[in-house]
C-alpha cells in the first residue's frame, strides 16, 4: 500500500523549468564528461547552490535534463550526506561530531547550539535561518571543535564563540522559556 | 635539497606560492625534465625502485600499481588517472594540508603521474566540504592552463593533459577506490568487485590509476633528486618523509612533515608537546579511525608501515588520535561505531546490519543499559565484519578500534555495565 502512495505522488511531480543560469552551469559540467550522467551529483549540486535544496520539481527538472530517470537520480541524491531532500534553513551548521571533536568535547558545543537556536541536529529555527546538521570529520582534528558554517571552516570552538557568531547573527541570547 | 620535500613551501600564516612564486622555487622544473629527457617507462622504473608507498592508508607500493596498467600498441588509448583527495578518514587532516598549503605541488605531481600512465585526462576527487582547498586548486590548475604547463601538448612535448575537478558531498565510502569510480560516473558510491582491478578497466572501463593526494605530492622530489636521495630521507626500513598529525588533549595538536622511521615518541612528545596539562596518555590510534589501538608502551616504536604492523596495527594515514585518561574509552569507541555505521554504503549485509547492530549496543553501553551478553555479541562482530567477510574493508576498518579496545579497555566496559551510567559522564 505504501509504495502505491509513493508512486501516485511521484507521478504528481511536475519538473519545473531549470533557470539559465543552472541549465548554464550544468551545460559546463557536461561538456567535461563522456557521460551524462557523470554530472549528475554536480547539477544536484548546482541546483541547491541556487534554490537552497532539491525539491522534487528540481530533481525531476535535472533528471530529464540529464536523460536520466528521477528515481535513478534520487538514488544518486539520497546516498551523499550534502544533498538536502528537504528544504534547510538559510545557514546551515555542519558540525562536526567525528572523534576528534568528540575527545575535544564537541557534545557540550552541540548542547550549547542547541540550547540558544532551540533546534536539534536535522532542525531548522523557526524563523528558517539556522539549520544544524552533524557531519563526519571534517578534516581539520588539531584545532577541533569545528564547524563549517557559510563555507568558513569555524575552529576551537568555545561556548563564547558561539555565543559570538550568534550574538553577530541577531540570535537573542534566551529564548524566553528557560 | 630539502628534507621536506612535501611542505618546504608551505607556510599557512600565508597564502600558498601561486605559479610564479612556485617556479622561483624551482617548481615544475622535474616535471620540464621528465617530458624531455624520460620516457614513461623510465619514470615508471624510478618511481618503482623510489619505495613509494601509498599515503592514502593501505600503504601499497605506487609503482606496482602503476605497472598493471597495460601499455603498448594493443592497450586501450584512453586512461585515467585520479586522485582522491576525499579525506573523509575520522581524525586525517593531512590532504588538505597540502592542497591549502602548496596546490601547484599536487599538479605537478599529477603530470608526472599521468605521464607516466600514459592519461591525457586526469581528476581530482575532492572532499564537497574542503571549499578553500577547491578554490585553490581551480586557481592553480587556470594558472597552469595559461602558461602550458597543462593542456593538450605540454610546453610542445606532444604529452597532453586536462585536470578536472570534481567535487563530492560527503560519504565515506567515496575513499574506498572502486566506489570513488562509481561516484565520479554518476552512480551511487557502492565498491565494485575485484578482479577486475582498476589499473585495468576502472573509470568508465577504461585503464585508471586513483592515488592519494599526499602519495602524488612525494613524486615531484623523486624526479628532482632521485631515488638515492628519496630513500635516505627515511630513517628505517621505509622510504621518504609523511605527513604526520597528531589530534586529542595534546599541548600541541598539528601535522608535521616526518622522516618515516621517527620515533612515536618524537612525534607525540616533541612536536605536538606532550599531553595537555592535567591529561596522561592513555593509549592512540597510530593511523586514523580505522586502526587498532596501540599503548603508551609502543612509543618507542618506529613511524614504519612495517614496524606499527608488526605491533598490531597500521600507520594508515599517518594521523594519530590520542586518548586521554579522562575520556571514556567507550564513548570514544562508540563515536567511532557510529560514524562507521553511518558510513556503510549499505551494499554488503554484515557491514549494513552489522554495523548498526554494534553501535546501538554501544548507545545502550553509554545509557548505562548494558546487559553482560553484550561483549559477548561485541566480540562476535569482529569476527562476522572482520577481513574477507565483507565487500570492502569499511567494516574490516572498524573492527580494528573496536578488537583492540575490547581487549585494552575491558575493565572500562565491564564497568559501564551493571552500573547505571557511564562512569565518565561528564
Amino acid at each position: 500500500m505504501n509504495s502505491q502512495i509513493i508512486a501516485s505522488t511521484a507521478s504528481k511531480v511536475v519538473a519545473r523549468a531549470l533557470t539559465e543560469q543552472e541549465r548554464h552551469e550544468i551545460d559546463h559540467e557536461l561538456s567535461l564528461y563522456p557521460d551524462k550522467r557523470a554530472v549528475g551529483l554536480e547539477a544536484l549540486k548546482i541546483v541547491q547552490k541556487h534554490q537552497g535544496w532539491v525539491s522534487d520539481e528540481s530533481l525531476h527538472a535535472v533528471a530529464d535534463y540529464l536523460g536520466m530517470s528521477a528515481h535513478e537520480l534520487d538514488g544518486v541524491a539520497t546516498f551523499f550526506n550534502l544533498i538536502f531532500r528537504q528544504p534547510v534553513g538559510r545557514r546551515v551548521m555542519l558540525f562536526c561530531d567525528s572523534v576528534s571533536c568528540y575527545i575535544m568535547g564537541c557534545e557540550n558545543i552541540k548542547a550549547h547550539i542547541s540550547k540558544r537556536l532551540g533546534i536539534d541536529y536535522g532542525e531548522t529555527t523557526a524563523d528558517g535561518e539556522f539549520t544544524l546538521i552533524p557531519v563526519p570529520c571534517l578534516g581539520d582534528c588539531d584545532k577541533a571543535p569545528v564547524m563549517l558554517l557559510d563555507g568558513e571552516q569555524q575552529r576551537r570552538l568555545t561556548p563564547e564563540k558561539i555565543d559570538a557568531l550568534l550574538d553577530k547573527a541577531g540570535v537573542p541570547s534566551s529564548l524566553g522559556n528557560e | 635539497m630539502s628534507e621536506r620535500p612535501l611542505t618546504r613551501n608551505i607556510d599557512m600564516s600565508r597564502e600558498p606560492y601561486d605559479l610564479l612564486q612556485y617556479r622561483q622555487a624551482q617548481g615544475y622544473e622535474a616535471v620540464l625534465r621528465m617530458l624531455r629527457e624520460h620516457s614513461p617507462a623510465d619514470v615508471l622504473e624510478m618511481v618503482k625502485n623510489s619505495g613509494l608507498k601509498g599515503r592514502g592508508g593501505a600503504g601499497f607500493p605506487t609503482g606496482l600499481k602503476w605497472s598493471f596498467v597495460p601499455t603498448g600498441e594493443h592497450a586501450p588509448k584512453t586512461k585515467y588517472l585520479v586522485v582522491n583527495a576525499d579525506e573523509m578518514e575520522p581524525g586525517t587532516f593531512k590532504d588538505r594540508l597540502l592542497m591549502e598549503g602548496d596546490p601547484h605541488l599536487l599538479i605537478e605531481g599529477m603530470i608526472i603521474a599521468a605521464y607516466t600512465i600514459q592519461a591525457s585526462t586526469a581528476f581530482i576527487f575532492l572532499r564537497g566540504e574542503y571549499l578553500r582547498a577547491e578554490k585553490l586548486l581551480r586557481q592553480a590548475i587556470a594558472e597552469a592552463g595559461a602558461a602550458g604547463l597543462l593542456g593538450p601538448n605540454i610546453q610542445g612535448s606532444g604529452f597532453g593533459l586536462d585536470i578536472i575537478v570534481h567535487t563530492s558531498a560527503g560519504r565515506y565510502i567515496c575513499g574506498e577506490e572502486t566506489a570513488l569510480l562509481n561516484a565520479l560516473e554518476g552512480k551511487r558510491a557502492n565498491p565494485r568487485a575485484k578482479p577486475p582491478f582498476p589499473q585495468v578497466s576502472g573509470l568508465w572501463g577504461k585503464p585508471t590509476i586513483v592515488n592519494n593526494v599526499e602519495t602524488i605530492c612525494n613524486l615531484p622530489g623523486i624526479l628532482r633528486y632521485g631515488i638515492d636521495w628519496y630513500k635516505s630521507l627515511g630513517k628505517g626500513s621505509d622510504a621518504g618523509t609523511k605527513l604526520c598529525g597528531v589530534s586529542g588533549r595534546v599541548k600541541n595538536p598539528g601535522c608535521w612533515e616526518l622522516p618515516l622511521g621517527t620515533p612515536i615518541r618524537e612525534l607525540l612528545e616533541e612536536r605536538a608537546g606532550g599531553m595537555s596539562e592535567g591529561y596522561t596518555l592513555r593509549a592512540f590510534l597510530p593511523g586514523g579511525g580505522s586502526t587498532d589501538f596501540l599503548l603508551p608502551e609502543h612509543l618507542d616504536l618506529t613511524l614504519d608501515y612495517d614496524v606499527i604492523g608488526k605491533a598490531g596495527s597500521r600507520l594508515a594515514t599517518g594521523t594519530m588520535i590520542v586518548l586521554d585518561d579522562r575520556t571514556c574509552p567507550v564513548g570514544m569507541v562508540g563515536n567511532l561505531m557510529r560514524f562507521f555505521s553511518h558510513e556503510s554504503c549499505g551494499w554488503c549485509t554484515p557491514c549494513r546490519d552489522g554495523l548498526p547492530w554494534v553501535d546501538a549496543i554501544f548507545q545502550r553501553l553509554e545509557r548505562g543499559e548494558g546487559r553482560q551478553e553484550d561483549l559477548s555479541i561485541l566480540e562476535e562482530h569482529l569476527n562476522y565484519l572482520g577481513p574477507g567477510r565483507t565487500f570492502c574493508a569499511l567494516a574490516p576498518g572498524a573492527m580494528a578500534p573496536l578488537g583492540s579496545a575490547l581487549r585494552h579497555f575491558r575493565e572500562d566496559f565491564e564497568a559501564h555495565i551493571g552500573s547505571g551510567a557511564c562512569p565518565w559522564q561528564r
